[in-house]
């Protein structure tokens, strides 16, 4: 990849986002600028820095990548990942406002009155925050790695130094202004590229997505074997290759199969999972719907934001603004991987789907200027997601941990505790280079979504919830959705429904902490808190009244 | 109520994190400024620049303020029932709460079928999934592009309509007279 331009704009992405926490941190004096820049944050900074924060490496490498491989199935990515912000808006974006809990120990504490519980949803979020960090250390290692050819290594380590050192200094003030700035940035790397590549179709005489007799290659292509893998050739012949092997394909030569890739083909990829055909991607649509939509509301960065704003009303506003921004963005990821299906098929042969969005530019324009440009913007925009959702994960979990498990959350507190939180995510980034991204913040969601929003649904809207009963909702849920992102990641691999009952466990895992949570609840009525009825004014009375 | 520790009632701080700042403008409580202002040249204090008579303006100052405050107390009533939660305080909160609730849950049923009804609908119905608009498949431009602008229409919504849930509430507190 010889683009002068892309390690120059990669840099410079690093350095404004450096020179804008520096900005920042000017202001920011006391620990209370540092954790909530101060409640004076206006609602459309706030919004696009929520977006800037929220559209991490799985938004801007991963759908695509996962577009180009399985098709219109995983288009519920998308959808989920701005649904979610739906439901926070529904059930808890103005009541978590007026609780006046910035986190969500914080909202146990204030709601059930428990210390035990706080420490056991300070858990939750630790956990949940370093399942969601690890993906956006591997992806900056692979996009450093696909676009310099630098070691994988050296852009995982590079992207957790720079964020760690960026939040340990400027905090939450800092990271408001370069979340803002970073969503413009992501939006702009993506659509304008697109222009580019969708005239470029039209130029090409529109090329089918989908040839009748499979994906082919549109130019001639040597593929560099990385890993040991069985192919199935166009005739029916299969054949193993080594890692180091050349492969060389003509242009208009079929893409070979790869065993044990699933990258559906033709009609699987263009059409919706059938019923009775395939029941297990049925379960799994529904499963992903459910993660998605219920688990951005559990998410420690999402929430954490809420408190910049001055009411609830306010609130409320900023959410929808969030819906719209992210909604707009999401429109983009998609074409990426519909044209990679045309332009990069012979990523579908080495594995490297998450690789699409950043190598497209070029493959589809060709290696004059134009392409080498629009490539580094949009590594650049690469660079953007993963400093960003970074940022906004570190800055929460270390939140958590200053306040919760180092003492009283003063600014050195917060400094210790960052750098602890991110050194165990950037250790694990660096020993696990071989799992898929998205799958990784799909989880992610998942403990999310049994853990947290059982807790703030029910916390916000049921009188009944007891702490006992809240805890054991998050142990049940929360827990089986962990252990099957344990067994996911370091299991053995399973086959059938065990599979798909591990691989996407939303599905039973909320229902079952829901259930769970409202059993114990009403088993131990005796514990409601005496002052919930006062808490409930509080967190849906509007501020108008000022009482 | 921009300061949650008044209504906590006593509660201890809510977190050993950052306090919430008090609001940027002190809330003028209205009904007992306007007394005051009022009561203000009553007192004939010498040397104010209040002109008028000196013997005429206590009594004068006095009926005024009996008479402002008079419509006040109903309203004051509200919300003491409801920061000391006496049963009806409690009654219009659970009201509140319901109101705000059967909103979200009628929205996210709107969006359960309209959008959760997809992937059955696709799964039963195949045939759906090779319909073609503007040659491309209906499933790709549903959740591709469809499903965007859907979901902004749905939170639009529920913002308007609990903002107004919401002005009702603060209108029968606020309410002048029984």
């Amino acid at each position: 990849m010889g683009n002068p331009f892309t390690i120059p704009t990669v840099v410079a992405v690093t350095l404004i986002t450096v020179a804008i926490g520096f900005y920042g941190l000017r202001l920011a004096r006391t620990t209370s600028d540092f954790l909530v820049a101060s409640r004076m944050v206006s609602p459309t900074w706030n919004a696009a820095a929520i977006g800037g924060e929220y559209l991490s490496a799985a938004s801007f490498l991963g759908i695509a990548g996962l577009v180009l491989k399985d098709g219109v199935d995983v288009l519920w990515y998308p959808v989920g990942f701005a649904a979610g912000y739906l439901a926070l808006l529904l059930f808890v974006a103005a009541p978590l406002r007026r609780s006046g809990a910035f986190t969500l120990p914080d909202f146990c504490e204030l709601r059930l009155g428990s210390r035990r519980l706080r420490k056991l949803a300070t858990l939750f979020v630790i956990f949940i925050g370093w399942l969601y960090l690890v993906p956006q250390l591997q992806g900056a290692g692979l996009t450093l790695t696909t676009v310099a050819g630098a070691p994988y290594e050296l852009g995982a380590f590079l992207v957790g130094a720079v964020v760690t050192a960026n939040v340990a200094l400027g905090g939450m003030r800092a990271v408001t202004f370069v979340q803002a700035f970073q969503y413009w940035l992501k939006l702009t790397a993506l659509a304008v590229p697109v222009i580019f590549l969708v005239l470029q179709w039209q130029h090409d005489g529109r090329p089918p997505v989908t040839p009748p007799d499979g994906t082919a290659f549109r130019v001639a292509t040597t593929v560099v074997v990385e890993h040991p893998a069985t192919l199935t050739l166009a005739d029916g012949t299969i054949r193993e290759v080594r890692p180091g092997e050349e492969l060389t394909f003509a242009a208009g030569e079929p893409v070979p199969r790869v065993a044990g890739v699933p990258s559906a083909n033709g009609l699987d990829w263009l059409l919706p999972s059938a019923a009775g055909r395939d029941d297990q991607g049925l379960f799994a649509t529904y499963s992903l719907i459910l993660a998605t939509f219920l688990g951005t509301m559990g998410l420690p960065h999402v929430l954490v934001r809420f408190y910049t704003n001055p009411d609830g009303a306010a609130a409320r506003r900023t959410t929808l603004v969030v819906l719209a921004l992210v909604g707009a963005f999401y429109l983009l990821p998609t074409l990426y991987g519909v044209l990679g299906r045309i332009y990069t098929p012979e990523l579908l042969l080495t594995g490297q789907t998450d690789a699409v969005v950043v190598l497209l530019p070029s493959a589809a324009l060709g290696p004059g200027l134009t392409g080498q440009l629009l490539a580094a913007l949009v590594a650049a925009g690469a660079f953007a997601a993963f400093l960003s959702t970074s940022s906004g994960l570190l800055t929460s979990v270390a939140g958590v941990v200053s306040t919760d498990l180092l003492g009283r959350g003063s600014v050195r507190d917060f400094r210790l505790a960052t750098l602890l939180a991110g050194l165990v995510p950037v250790v694990l980034a660096l020993r696990a280079s071989e799992l898929d991204v998205s799958q990784v913040v799909g989880l992610a969601f998942a403990v999310a979504a049994s853990s947290f929003c059982p807790l703030l649904v029910l916390g916000i809207w049921w009188r009944g919830l007891t702490d006992l009963g809240a805890a054991a909702g998050i142990l049940v849920g929360g827990g089986a959705a962990a252990l099957a992102v344990l067994l996911t990641v370091v299991g053995p691999p399973l086959d059938g429904w065990p599979a798909v009952l591990v691989a996407q466990p939303a599905a039973w895992t909320v229902p079952l902490a829901f259930t769970v949570m409202v059993a114990v609840s009403m088993a131990t009525r005796h514990r409601t808190p005496a002052d919930v009825g006062a808490t409930m004014l509080r967190l849906h009375a509007p501020e108008a009244l000022r009482l | 109520m921009a300061d949650p520790s008044d209504a906590a009632g006593g509660r201890p701080a809510p977190s050993p994190g950052p306090a919430p700042a008090p609001p940027s403008t002190a809330a003028p409580p209205s009904t007992a400024a306007r007394p005051v202002t009022v009561a203000g040249p009553s007192n004939g204090t010498p040397g104010s620049t209040t002109a008028g008579s000196p013997d005429a303006a206590p009594r004068r100052a006095r009926i005024v303020l009996a008479e402002v405050s008079a419509p006040r107390p109903p309203a004051d009533r509200t919300r003491t029932e409801l920061t000391q939660q006496t049963p009806v305080g409690e009654a219009l909160v659970r009201g509140l709460v319901r109101a705000q609730l059967a909103l979200a849950l009628r929205l996210s049923l709107v969006v359960a079928i309209g959008l959760g009804g997809l992937p059955l609908l696709f799964a039963v119905a195949p045939t759906v999934g090779e319909v073609t608009l503007f040659g491309v498949n209906l499933p790709w431009l549903l959740l591709g592009a469809g499903s965007f602008p859907f979901l902004v229409a749905v939170g639009w919504a529920y913002v308007h309509l609990a903002e107004r849930n919401e002005q009702d509430f603060t209108d029968v507190v606020q309410r002048p007279e029984h």
